[in-house]
C-alpha cells in the first residue's frame, strides 16, 4: 500500500478538525475527495504532508509500510510524497526557476518542463508573485513535475482556473500520474475536488465524501460526484450507502 | 585660500559642536585627526599595507580587473589613483582643487558645510576624497572603484569627494569602505557630492565593510538634472558600532530619477539609522526609495523621505524588515510631504519575522528547514534593481553572495 491512514484524529491550534479517518491508497490508484468547504479535506492534505499546525492526536499515517506521522514535510518530500497547495504562499526575490532547479536536482533542465506547462517566461519572476489563479496551479504543478513525486497530493487543482487552462492542467496531472500507462502503474494521487471538473479530463478509481471531519461515504467518483450534483452535500448526510 | 572655503570655514567653525539630527553623537575629540603619511604607488597591486581580503570584499579589485579607473585613500593620504578609459577622469580631491578653480563652485552645494560637526570637521581639519567626473557624452562601460581604508587606530579619516557626471555622459562607480578588521576605534566622515547633469546616468554602488568599533557618518548630497537618472545601491552587511545617514537627492530638472536600494544587516552591538529622502522638483521627475533590513540582534532605523515640490512627480518609497534574533530592533520611519495638487507619492512598510508558511512550504518541496530559510531569506534580500548594467549586476549578485554567507 503506498498510503494508509488509520483511525487519524487532528487538532489545528486546540480544535480538533479530523476525527478517526481511515482511507488507503494502492499504488497506480488515483481517489478523489469530496465534500464541502471546511469539511475537513485540505486538514487532511496537510496532516499527510505533515505540517506543524496540524497536530496529529492519534491514529497514524504510512507510507509504504513506514510510519512516517512523525516526520517532517521535508523528510516525506524526500520519501516522494508531494503537494499542490491550494492557496500557495509568495516568496519575494525566489525566482521560480530557482525553485523548480531545486526540486528538480542539479542536472535536469528546468526550461523545457516549464515549457510544458506553458510556463516557459515565468522562470524569472518571483514565486507566485502576481500570478494569475491558472498561472498558480501551472507552476504548483511545475514544482511536482520536477518533483516527480510517488503520491501526488492535489488541493482542488481546478479552482479558479479558466477553461483554457484547464485541459492543460488535466494533461499535466495525467502526466505527474503515469496515466499514459495502462500497467505497471506506480504513481498515486489524492486529489481534492470541490466541483468534480477534473474527473472529466482523468479517470479516478475511487471516491470519498467527507463531513464535518470524517470520511463519509465511499465509491465509485463518478456516482458518487451524480449523487452529490443530485441531492447535494446535504444528502449525504442523509444517504444510507 | 578658496573663496568659497572661506565662507564654508566661518560656518563650519561655527558648527563645531553641533549635533547631527539623527544619530547616537560622537564626541570628536576622542579622535585624532592625524594620521602618518602614506607613500603612493602607481600600481594597487603594491598597496601592501592593506588588507587585501577586505577590499575585496567591498567590491575593490586589486587587479583593477574590468575597471575604468581606481582611487585609493589609505587613512588621509591618497595612494593609488588612475583613470583608464577615456573621457573619466580620477583625481584627488586636493589636487583637482588645485587643477580646477571652478571646482569650487561644487563644493558644499549639495551638502550644508554647517550641518553638524561632522560636515564641520571635514571642512575644517584637513581632508581628502575623491574627484570623479565623466566628460560631456562620455558613456564608460567598466565602473570607476574607489577604496576608502582606515588603518590607523582612533583616527578620524575625512573625505570630500565631488562626483560630476556631465551631459548626456554615464558613470558607474563602486565604492567599497573598509578598515583593519580588528581597529579598535575609528571615526569615519565622508561627505560625497553628487552632480548628475542633463541627460547623463550615475550609478553608485557602495559596500560597507567596517569593523565592530567604527563609526561612520556619511553626508550626501546629489542634484540631478534633466533626464538624469541616479541609482545609488548601498549594503552594510559587517558589523559596524554605529552607522548615520541621511543622503538626499534634488531632482531639479524635468524628468529627472533617483533610485536608492538599501540592503541592511545589523549584527549584534551594531546600531545603523540609515535612510534617503528625494525632493521631487520638477515635473515628470520621479524616484524610488527602497530599503531591505534584518536584524541579526542590532538595531536599524530605516528612514525615508519624499517631497513632491510640483505636480506631475510620482515616487515610492518601500522598506521591508525582517528581525532574526530573539533581541534586535528595526524602526521603519517612512515620510510622504506632498505640497501641491498632482504629487503620486505612496510608501509600504512591513516589520516581522520569516513566515512559517513560506517555510513550510520550501520544505514540502524537499528543501531542510535550515535551507528553506536561508533560500528565504536570500530572496528577501534579492532586489532586483533596474537600471543597473548587466556587469554590474553580476558583480552585485556574487558580491552580495559572499557577504550573505559571512553575515547571516
Amino acid at each position: 500500500m503506498m498510503l494508509e491512514i488509520q483511525n487519524l484524529h487532528v487538532e489545528v491550534a486546540g480544535k480538533p478538525v479530523l476525527f478517526g479517518v481511515e482511507l488507503s491508497l494502492p499504488a497506480g490508484e488515483t481517489h478523489v475527495l469530496f465534500g464541502r468547504n471546511g469539511s475537513g479535506k485540505t486538514s487532511l492534505l496537510m496532516s499527510i504532508m505533515g505540517f506543524e499546525d496540524y497536530r496529529i492526536t492519534k491514529g497514524s499515517i504510512s507510507y509504504r509500510g513506514k510510519e512516517i506521522s512523525r516526520l517532517g514535510p521535508d523528510e516525506r518530500a524526500a520519501l516522494g510524497i508531494g503537494i499542490m497547495f491550494q492557496r500557495p504562499p509568495t516568496i519575494r526575490g525566489l525566482p521560480l526557476g530557482q525553485l523548480v532547479q531545486l526540486c528538480a536536482g542539479p542536472d535536469v533542465g528546468v526550461a523545457e518542463m516549464a515549457a510544458q506547462v506553458g510556463l516557459a517566461g515565468f522562470l524569472e519572476r518571483d514565486v507566485n508573485l502576481g500570478f494569475s489563479g491558472g498561472e498558480i496551479k501551472r507552476s504548483e504543478l511545475l514544482q511536482l513535475l520536477a518533483q516527480d513525486p510517488e503520491v501526488v497530493l492535489l488541493d482542488e487543482p481546478e479552482s479558479g482556473v479558466d477553461l483554457e487552462n484547464i485541459g492543460l492542467i488535466g494533461e499535466a496531472i495525467k502526466g505527474l500520474l503515469q496515466k499514459e500507462k495502462r500497467r505497471q502503474r506506480e504513481k498515486s494521487g489524492l486529489i481534492i475536488t470541490h466541483t468534480g471538473h477534473i474527473l472529466n479530463y482523468l479517470e479516478a478509481d475511487r471516491g470519498y465524501v467527507m463531513c464535518d471531519g470524517r470520511i463519509t461515504c465511499t465509491g465509485n467518483p463518478r456516482e458518487l460526484l451524480e449523487d452529490i450534483q443530485e441531492m447535494g452535500y446535504g444528502g449525504c448526510l442523509r444517504c444510507e450507502r | 585660500m578658496r573663496e568659497i572655503g572661506r565662507k564654508g570655514m566661518n560656518r563650519a567653525a561655527a558648527a563645531r559642536g553641533k549635533k547631527a539630527a539623527f544619530g547616537e553623537d560622537l564626541d570628536l575629540e576622542k579622535y585624532t585627526m592625524e594620521a602618518p603619511e602614506h607613500a603612493y604607488q602607481e600600481k594597487m597591486s603594491e598597496l601592501a599595507e592593506m588588507d587585501r581580503k577586505r577590499m575585496e570584499m567591498a567590491g575593490v579589485d586589486a587587479g583593477g580587473k574590468e575597471r575604468s579607473g581606481s582611487f585609493v585613500q589609505l587613512d588621509n593620504s591618497v595612494v593609488h589613483r588612475s583613470a583608464g578609459e577615456k573621457g573619466v577622469e580620477v583625481l584627488g580631491t586636493r589636487e583637482a582643487l588645485e587643477k580646477y578653480d571652478w571646482l569650487q563652485e561644487y563644493m558644499w552645494k549639495t551638502v550644508d558645510v554647517d550641518a553638524d560637526k561632522f560636515t564641520a570637521a571635514v571642512e575644517l581639519d584637513d581632508f581628502n576624497g575623491y574627484f570623479i567626473r565623466a566628460l560631456p557624452g562620455a558613456r564608460t562601460v567598466f565602473p570607476v572603484q574607489a577604496c576608502l581604508y582606515i588603518k590607523q587606530q582612533g583616527l578620524a579619516q575625512r573625505v570630500h569627494n565631488i562626483i560630476i557626471a556631465e551631459e548626456g555622459s554615464e558613470l558607474h562607480i563602486i565604492t567599497g569602505c573598509t578598515s583593519d578588521a580588528r581597529l579598535p576605534a575609528g571615526l569615519h566622515l565622508g561627505v560625497s557630492e553628487f552632480y548628475v547633469k542633463k541627460g547623463a546616468q550615475v550609478t553608485f554602488t557602495m559596500v560597507h565593510n567596517w569593523a565592530e568599533n567604527l563609526d561612520v557618518r556619511p553626508r550626501t548630497g546629489t542634484i540631478v538634472e534633466e533626464d538624469g537618472v541616479f541609482i545609488s545601491n548601498y549594503i552594510c552587511m559587517e558589523p559596524v558600532r554605529s552607522l548615520q545617514m541621511y543622503p538626499k537627492a534634488s531632482l531639479v530638472g524635468r524628468g529627472a530619477l533617483a533610485r536608492y536600494n538599501s540592503i541592511l544587516v545589523a549584527q549584534k552591538g551594531s546600531s545603523m539609522d540609515v535612510g534617503a529622502k528625494v525632493s521631487l522638483e520638477a515635473p515628470g521627475s520621479r524616484a524610488e526609495v527602497v530599503a531591505r533590513a534584518i536584524t541579526r540582534g542590532g538595531d536599524i532605523i530605516s528612514r525615508g523621505l519624499l517631497v513632491g515640490e510640483v505636480e506631475g512627480v510620482k515616487a515610492h518609497l518601500e522598506c521591508r524588515g525582517l528581525i532574526l534574533a530573539e533581541r534586535g530592533l528595526i524602526h521603519a520611519i517612512p515620510e510622504l510631504v506632498g505640497k501641491v495638487e498632482g504629487v503620486d507619492l505612496s510608501h509600504e512598510a512591513a516589520v516581522g519575522k520569516i513566515a512559517k508558511e513560506e517555510v513550510e512550504y520550501l520544505m514540502a518541496r524537499g528543501l531542510s528547514e535550515e535551507e528553506a530559510t536561508a533560500t528565504i531569506v536570500r530572496g528577501f534580500l534579492n532586489v532586483n534593481i533596474e537600471g543597473l548594467p548587466p556587469i554590474l549586476q553580476s558583480e552585485m549578485q556574487t558580491m552580495l553572495e559572499q557577504l550573505e554567507e559571512k553575515a547571516l
